[in-house]
């Protein structure tokens, strides 16, 4: 299941609604991303998070359905939010549960990599020097290609 | 065909989307961005370097080579940075 909420969401009970009734489950991983302020000159008041509605949802789901071909997963979710956040804040929240804990694992640290690089959100950040956008990683690209076995 | 901008394309070039007829002449997404600089002013300035441009035909990531068409919805957009 994929979210696109501006609202925030309670790790704990997500991840119960998650395995509710499916006793097949050995395993959920995941994996939370908060807003981070390194400090320094380059201090993050806040962040705004963009996204293009539409596409978003449909490559969440694309990316999610990747996960399940690759791997014997039991349920799956993503929830990625919008808006204004401030440092601590949840952004995005990625689960996988399967019957064994390879399968979960890996599904997991696949998504989060994969849709930091082909999910349509784009970080605006508030610093002392006024907003900055947040640029592109090329590490983030070349964990994704690893994925892609390029 | 309906364009949408984001992020700091959207804040350059001033609106989030605008509706336009195909212009003559213009057949694939490089022609359109070529288009777009020759309008001059936000468009010829925010679309000066086109390596952090990325364009999405349709909801799809798509090259320069791609057709486009009226009726297109086609968004212009940095290299994207969630998680």
């Amino acid at each position: 299941m994929i979210r696109v909420q501006r609202e925030d969401f309670d790790v704990g009970r997500e991840l119960e609604r998650l395995t509710a009734g499916d006793h097949t489950i050995g395993g959920v991983a995941s994996f939370t991303g908060l807003v981070r302020d390194m400090g320094g000159p380059e201090r993050v008041s806040a962040l705004t998070l963009e996204h293009y509605p539409g596409m978003t949802e449909k490559k969440l789901r694309e990316i999610e359905a990747e996960a399940n071909r690759r791997w014997p997963l039991s349920a799956s979710l993503v929830i990625h939010r919008y808006g204004r956040l401030e440092p601590g804040d949840r952004i995005v929240l990625v689960a996988t549960a399967s019957p064994h804990r390879e399968a979960a694992l890996a599904a997991c640290h696949f998504l989060i990599d994969w849709l930091k690089t082909d999910a349509p959100f784009w970080k605006a950040e508030e610093t002392p020097q006024g907003e900055r956008w947040v640029e592109a990683r090329s590490e983030d690209n070349e964990a994704t290609r690893r994925w892609r076995g390029e | 065909m309906k364009l949408l901008y984001f992020a700091w394309l959207r804040a350059r070039i001033g609106h989030a989307e605008e509706v336009l007829s195909l212009p003559e002449g213009v057949h694939d997404v490089a022609g359109l961005l070529a288009w777009l600089q020759r309008r001059g002013g936000r468009y010829g300035e925010t679309l000066r370097d086109l390596s952090v441009v990325r364009v999405a035909v349709n909801q799809e990531y798509v090259g320069p080579d791609h057709p486009v068409c009226d009726g297109d919805e086609i968004a212009l957009f940095p290299p994207v940075t969630g998680g």
